[in-house]
């Protein structure tokens, strides 16, 4: 029983020695030329100011999730849709079921005003861009 | 200098390892996702399928500096855009080339005389290893300036002790 995981073993093995290997290599073969340069952050090609540590507008974290919603049903939708006729009518209402969960959540989004980025119940207008020191 | 670089003098052995790390290095040339200007229209025709850079090897255009080896400056280099240019290819990783695309970026182009926001020539920050003529060069010529500077990593001394 336990031999069968005797070939993880062996990938792991493999993989720790493979990527040893190549890190080995290339650290013998490659110019070596530090410079404080070289070491600064990629921000493409500007110079980092301030703290990465910023606030989002809590915003972004709505949208994400409205995203998600749609997201989960496509990466769903797709091997349902390419399998439908093999599976029959039980697949097809279990996805409409699933699909009408999904739509409640939308409507509730909706409902809420929550795809528009100006609230209707809120204080009006509010920055689009991140608001953080 | 690494640790076995420029340490051997030229033999069967060394010449062999040098002509592998060669090829290896001038078959995966890994350009940076870097346009400038109109010459940046041409550089991504040249990469796309009707051109196909990718048949060189040199068509994984890279979104970080630490990843890529080379350095396409397609377009004009505004005095701007210089020390940002400086930056990027300061933040690359070695062995890196230079490759200075169309007349802006080989000595100013047609800003020569009168653009006092361009500079005259991206030579003047960075070292450049292949020079493209044209504004823009055709993609053809892009792929000509890939090539020349394969065949210059080709004759690189990487183990050898430099002449």
């Amino acid at each position: 029983m336990y031999l069968h995981f005797g070939a993880v073993l062996v990938f792991l093995l493999f993989s720790v020695a493979f990527v040893a290997i190549i890190y080995g290599i290339s650290a013998l073969f490659r110019p070596a030329n530090p410079s404080a340069e070289k070491l600064t952050t990629y921000e493409c090609g500007e110079i980092p100011f301030g703290g990465s540590w910023i606030q989002f507008n809590l915003r972004y974290y709505l949208i994400a999730l409205v995203f998600l919603i749609f997201e989960v049903e496509v990466v769903f939708l797709y091997p349902w849709a390419v399998v439908l006729r093999t599976i029959g009518a039980f697949a097809f209402w279990e996805m409409i079921v699933f699909l009408a969960i999904l739509l409640v959540g939308f409507a509730y989004v909706w409902r809420k005003g929550d795809l528009s980025w100006f609230t209707p119940s809120g204080s009006g207008h509010t920055d689009a861009t991140f608001s953080g020191k | 200098m690494g640790i076995l670089e420029e340490r051997f003098d030229p033999n069967i052995v060394t010449t062999t390892v040098d002509a592998f790390l060669d090829w290896a290095r001038k078959s995966s040339l890994w350009p940076m996702g870097f346009g400038l200007a109109c010459c940046a229209i041409e550089m991504m025709a040249t990469s796309m399928s009707r051109y196909d850079l990718d048949r060189f090897g040199a068509s994984v255009f890279r979104s970080s500096p630490r990843q890529s080896d080379l350095l396409i400056v397609s377009g004009t280099v505004t005095l701007k855009m210089a020390s940002r240019v400086k930056r990027l290819y300061d933040q690359m990783a070695e062995p890196r080339y230079v490759i200075s695309m169309g007349s802006c970026a080989n000595t100013g182009g047609p800003y020569w005389e009168h653009g006092y926001h361009v500079l005259k020539g991206v030579d003047r920050i960075i070292p450049v290893d292949v020079y493209i003529a044209g504004c823009p060069p055709r993609p053809e010529a892009l792929i000509d300036g890939v090539l020349q500077l394969q065949k210059k990593i080709a004759q690189q001394r990487v183990v050898r002790k430099a002449v």
